[in-house]
């Protein structure tokens, strides 16, 4: 289909002047915009923009304090989810809402209002999944399939309902490039069929292969909009950040004498002690002194695992892991700390912070040993209040004060605040998942920098991330886990987007899926 | 319409207020209970918390028996907090006070007739001790074999009891006493008294030993390490195990902490006010305190304040029984009014509450 013959098309969803406030932050102040039948819609913007405040509204989870919307010119003010469905919307989540012990066929069930006999959706799914491209087993148990294969239930659980605007919010944060390639075919089919599709994200070369058009959202505001084919990465950068970015620098590698790694795993394999987690299965790899070994993998394919094996929270035999030589795989994480070790969890509430404790409390949870916090048992709150609050200046954390729990903070800001705890302790070595997740762009360089002169300074880096733009920028050496396996590291500089793609997994067995569409 | 809205922080405000917007609440709800018992409210309340501390005719009797009963409950209950505070759940506080009370009891009568100035120290240790050890059970338990500490907990009250029955009828069964039941009267040897310290306050030792344990965990959750990962495995047990908090210590520790200082409180009872091992020595001090431990939020100075006003509606709900008329099963409702409407109002702390208008769009 082409540009012009969609927008002569007849317009879907109009979004006019809607303003909504939360205490303390207007998260969409008169937002207007429109999408038309069939068209491929972006909605652009940094975290904390406003983009999952207004498709909530869309979806009918959120009303909106003034302003209206029209769906196939009638006034549409759904008023619960179920309503938005009625009326033909529908919506794939960032996160997940499945069952993991329940087959993919009752998953879908569950979330239909008027489930057909179970044998006659096992096929209708079937038929479906195969129509789009998206090969899924019905009889399959949701907690074996990879975070791919469970958007692919969310979204044919959202195809069944024949939508006519699909809404997904940042779908491609969990596929490998291929699967992206095999969502965006789907994607198109789709839109040829005359469904219009809401497409949430940040990233912008997706939104340009994608896009028909884009609507860019900068702190709640609409700031533009525009055909993101006609534009390049960079400006669209700057329209959704409404400033120049500077790429981090990286100063001329520094030879460290030293004939033992700073952080050497060998062979580490080890259960997950999460329920349906990916046990790590034979890893090895070695990170000299000033050095960063990024490591990529869809969600779920064992980079929690990998954190907990290395901060010590979960131990292994003591030759899996070696500091300098030194067997460390038995050690908690205290004695670890005290070895030069500092990690940086990614799930920030509830594990790299305790939510309801103040940034204080939260800066003495990982920093006592290092900073020298305690004296024999008794904690030194005069140091640990001035040590945050220099954590809070340097990285630029927006808070009326340390005293703040930490769960007050916005997820940007306390990914600050604790990528500034772990990188302020002079580490040895650094562990990090997921170290911008979360922030905005400008956040996200700093923090990229920040690491960068850790490894500098000396320190061996090992970053896991989903975001491969993080990995490509500062990691020397590169390597992907998938389903607890760690692809062999190779030189980062040539390695290319569809290399990099299969050391994910590739398409996770679908490599076919789309042979005849 | 009532909406409920978090608060980005728990309010320190409300943190302060709702303990004693509870109180005013229960004497609301229970003056209401009292009147539709044919009573009259407000003599009733007075009854309870005016009169056995400045009612001229009582006072005398009424004030001492303030701290001999806040005593024991600020004692169990401060233990009780640190182990609630960490997320382990030790309901059998009264099976520790119990064995703690058999132990020590056990181990003085072992020296009898001796006049040994360390007898009482030695009892002292063996009623901490006695206590740990019950504890240590749950807490095995649960390290061991995943066990659940509430029911194992819970269950050794009843097993307590049961020893507790054997050993007033049998080994520690005074042989002087003709018969009956019950141990020698410990109060009444010198070497095992833990006679009033200050004549007319009610203070002995344990009440002693509660004003210490109120120091100590307040300093220990202030100001040590430990305190600070006793909280943070509270609230948040994964963030512990991040910042390298052993959940296995900490579970020997919280119950082996609670379980000796609720052993010290049955030792320093069946030496003090009690005087004997009796059948029905065990009083339910041990269940009463976990009231007191959540009255106080957790808090050492809290948990101070709410000994002293639990004890305080015992004595007074004794003094309404006696001169009212008023059932026991009243002052018990009472009493629990009290925990049902500081845990409602608790949500005020985390909540704000906010008046919605109908029909927004």
């Amino acid at each position: 289909m082409t540009q012009a013959g969609k927008h002569m098309a007849e317009e879907l969803l109009a979004i006019d002047g809607v303003t909504k406030a939360y205490p303390g932050v207007v998260a969409n102040s008169d937002v207007s915009f429109s999408i038309t039948k069939g068209e491929i819609h972006a909605l652009l913007g940094e975290n904390g923009a406003g983009k999952s405040t207004l498709v909530k509204m869309i979806y009918g989870l959120v009303k909106p304090d003034s302003g209206k919307m029209t769906l196939r010119g009638q006034s549409f003010a759904p008023a619960e989810p179920r309503a938005a469905r009625a009326s033909g919307v529908a919506m794939v989540f960032q996160h997940f809402s499945l069952f993991e012990a329940l087959t993919v066929a009752e998953n879908v069930a569950l979330g239909m209002e008027n489930p057909p006999q179970m044998r006659a959706l096992a096929a209708r799914i079937k038929e479906v999944s195969e129509d789009y491209g998206l090969p899924l087993d019905p009889d399959r148990m949701v907690g074996d399939l990879s975070a791919g294969e469970r958007q692919r239930v969310e979204i044919i659980r959202c195809l069944l309902q024949d939508p006519k605007l699909l809404i997904m919010d940042e779908p491609t944060s969990v596929l490998t490039p291929q699967e992206v390639e095999i969502l965006f075919k789907t994607l198109r089919q789709l839109s040829a069929e005359g469904t219009a599709i809401l497409y949430i994200s940040h990233k912008l070369e997706e939104i340009r292969a994608l896009c028909d058009g884009a609507t860019i959202l900068r702190r709640g505001k609409v700031v533009a909009s525009c055909i993101p084919a006609e534009k390049t990465a960079r400006e669209l950068a700057e329209l959704m950040v409404g400033a120049v970015l500077t790429p981090p620098a990286r100063a001329a590698k520094k030879a460290w004498p030293e004939t033992e790694a700073a952080l050497e795993v060998r062979g580490l394999s080890a259960t997950s002690p999460i329920p349906f987690g990916t046990a790590l299965k034979e890893i090895s790899f070695s990170v000299r002194r000033g050095e960063v070994l990024g490591i990529a993998g869809v969600a779920g394919n064992g980079q929690d695992e990998l954190l907990l094996a290395l901060s010590g929270e979960l131990r292994s035999d003591p030759q899996m892991v070696l500091s300098f030589g030194k067997p460390i795989g038995a050690l908690g994480p205290s004695e670890r700390r005290a070895a030069g070790f500092v990690a940086a969890p990614e799930d920030r509430l509830g594990h790299a912070a305790a939510p309801d404790m103040s940034l204080m409390e939260n800066a003495l949870l990982s920093g006592a040993v290092r900073k020298g916090l305690t004296r024999r048992g008794f904690i030194d709150w005069g140091a640990t209040a001035s040590w945050a609050e220099e954590i809070v200046a340097r990285f630029d954390v927006r808070t009326p004060g340390i005293s703040v729990a930490a769960r007050a903070l916005s997820g940007g800001n306390l990914q600050k605040f604790l990528m500034g705890r772990e990188l302020s302790q002079s580490p040895a070595v650094v562990v990090i998942n997921q170290p911008t997740w979360g922030v905005d762009a400008a956040a996200a360089a700093f923090i990229r920098q920040e690491i960068l002169n850790r490894a500098e300074e000396g320190a061996a880096v090992v970053v896991i991330s989903q975001d491969l733009d993080d990995l490509l920028e500062i990691s020397d050496r590169f390597a992907a886990l998938n389903e607890g396996r760690l692809s062999p590291v190779r030189p980062t500089e040539g390695l290319t987007v569809d290399e990099i793609g299969l050391m994910m997994g590739g398409a996770h067995g679908m490599e076919v899926a789309h042979h005849g569409h | 319409m009532l909406r409920l809205e978090k608060r980005p922080s728990p309010s320190r405000f409300w943190q302060m207020a709702t303990p004693v917007l509870a109180v005013v609440l229960t004497m609301i709800a229970g003056g209401l209970m009292f009147a539709l018992l044919g009573k009259n409210p407000v003599e009733a309340i007075r009854t309870i918390f005016y009169d056995p501390l400045f009612n001229p005719q009582f006072a005398a009797y009424s004030r001492p028996q303030l701290l001999v009963k806040a005593g024991p409950l600020i004692l169990i209950a401060i233990g009780l907090s640190l182990g609630f505070r960490a997320g382990i759940w030790n309901i059998g506080a009264e099976g520790q006070y119990i064995m703690g009370a058999i132990c020590g009891a056990a181990v003085g009568l072992a020296f009898y007739p001796s006049e040994s100035v360390l007898i009482f120290p030695a009892m002292v240790l063996a009623g901490a001790l006695g206590g740990w050890a019950w504890a240590m059970i749950p807490a095995i338990l649960k390290t061991r074999f995943r066990t659940n500490e509430i029911l194992v907990s819970l269950l050794l009250v009843y097993v307590a009891e049961a020893i507790l029955a054997s050993m007033a009828l049998g080994r520690l069964r005074n042989p002087e006493g003709g018969g009956f039941p019950g141990s020698r009267n410990l109060s009444k040897w010198e070497a095992s008294a833990n006679p009033e310290l200050i004549a007319g306050t009610g203070m002995h030792w344990g009440v002693v030993a509660a004003f210490i344990a109120v120091i100590a965990a307040y300093i220990l959750l202030q100001r040590h390490i430990l305190g600070f990962q006793i909280k943070l495995a509270g609230q948040a047990p994964r963030a512990a195990r991040f910042a390298g908090v052993a959940p296995t210590k900490l579970v020997v520790l919280c119950m082996g902490l609670s379980g000796g200082l609720a052993g010290l409180a049955g030792l320093f009872e069946v030496t003090g006010p009690a005087g004997q091992i009796s059948i029905d020595f065990g009083s339910g001090y041990g269940f009463t305190a976990i009231i007191v431990a959540f009255l106080g939020r957790l808090n050492p100075i809290g948990i101070l304040l709410a000994g002293l006003l639990m004890a305080l509606t015992y004595i007074g709900g004794e003094l309404a029984q006696f001169m009212l008329g008023l059932p026991s099963a009243a002052i018990q409702a009472f009493q629990g009014m009290l925990l049902f409407f500081l845990l409602a109002v608790d949500l005020l702390s985390n909540y704000r509450i906010r008046l919605a208008k109908r029909g927004v769009a």
